[in-house]
């Protein structure tokens, strides 16, 4: 399951938004306990894949040490990682997939259709090593602004 | 010298984010890291002994692929920062019209 403050949930979809019609990128920061990853922060990161920004992202290796250095300060850890697909549904690709190297943390996926954010998904990356990883949808639990919690099972 | 685990690795690392190893070069430091937790090895290495293409080494805030790989030297002081790849996109065959 992710857990994901409303502030953060609501940031990465706008993320999507304002990059769109190109992928938007960014790392998820918080705990982890068992099975369950809590999001606190996210992370906007930049897209490297100048050549092909509608449909890939990359995020520089240096950025992402640089956020897990800033995410260590704060006594944070990298839980997972968020993207958006432009006018594209929010599942993941076998592009996703082949380049999901992070065991054991989440995957968000937004759909923005024509610049507005629909869908948002979550998968867990599992498994014992990289030949045998899988993802598997996960629930979206966000803390809305009145406390509430409000329970998203992945769709399509 | 310190050793920065990914959050996917910690579990094979006795659950730590960073761990103080030796070493010469880079690889003496990876080489002593996985010799101290076996399990770390299969994860950082393909059978034939390479480092994965998606494992990305960094020592202090420098790719060892722009320097000399894993004989880059490194000293007292020194963080390596073991970082695997994130990438991906939509693989398009269709648009939502």
């Amino acid at each position: 399951m992710l857990k994901i403050a409303h502030s953060c949930y609501h940031a990465l979809r706008r993320h999507g938004e304002a990059t769109y019609p190109h992928e938007c990128c960014g790392v998820l920061l918080g705990t982890m306990a068992g099975d369950e990853r809590t999001v606190v922060d996210v992370v906007r990161a930049g897209n490297t894949r100048l050549d092909s920004p509608h449909n890939r992202y990359h995020i520089d290796p240096k950025e992402l040490v640089r956020i897990q250095r800033q995410a260590r300060e704060r006594e944070l850890d990298i839980v997972g990682f968020y993207h958006s697909h432009p006018d594209h549904p929010a599942r993941w690709s076998p592009t996703d997939f082949a380049e999901a190297h992070w065991i054991g943390c989440s995957y968000v996926i937004t759909s923005v259709e024509k610049g507005t954010a629909c869908l948002t998904n979550s998968f867990a990356l599992l498994g014992e090593t990289e030949e045998a990883k899988r993802f598997e949808d996960e629930t979206i639990e966000v803390e809305a602004e009145d406390r509430a919690v409000r329970c998203y099972q992945p769709s399509e | 010298m310190k050793i920065l685990i990914p959050t996917p690795l910690r579990q094979y690392a006795d659950k730590q984010a960073a761990i103080d190893i030796n070493g010469a070069t880079v690889g003496e430091a990876l080489g002593n890291l996985t010799s101290r937790y076996g399990d770390l090895r299969k994860h950082l290495y393909t059978d034939d002994g390479k480092l994965r293409a998606f494992v990305n080494v960094y020592v202090n805030d420098e790719d060892i692929r722009y320097l000399s790989k894993e004989q880059t030297p490194v000293k007292q002081g020194d963080t390596i920062a073991i970082v695997p790849s994130i990438a991906g996109g939509v693989f398009v065959d269709c648009v939502i019209e």
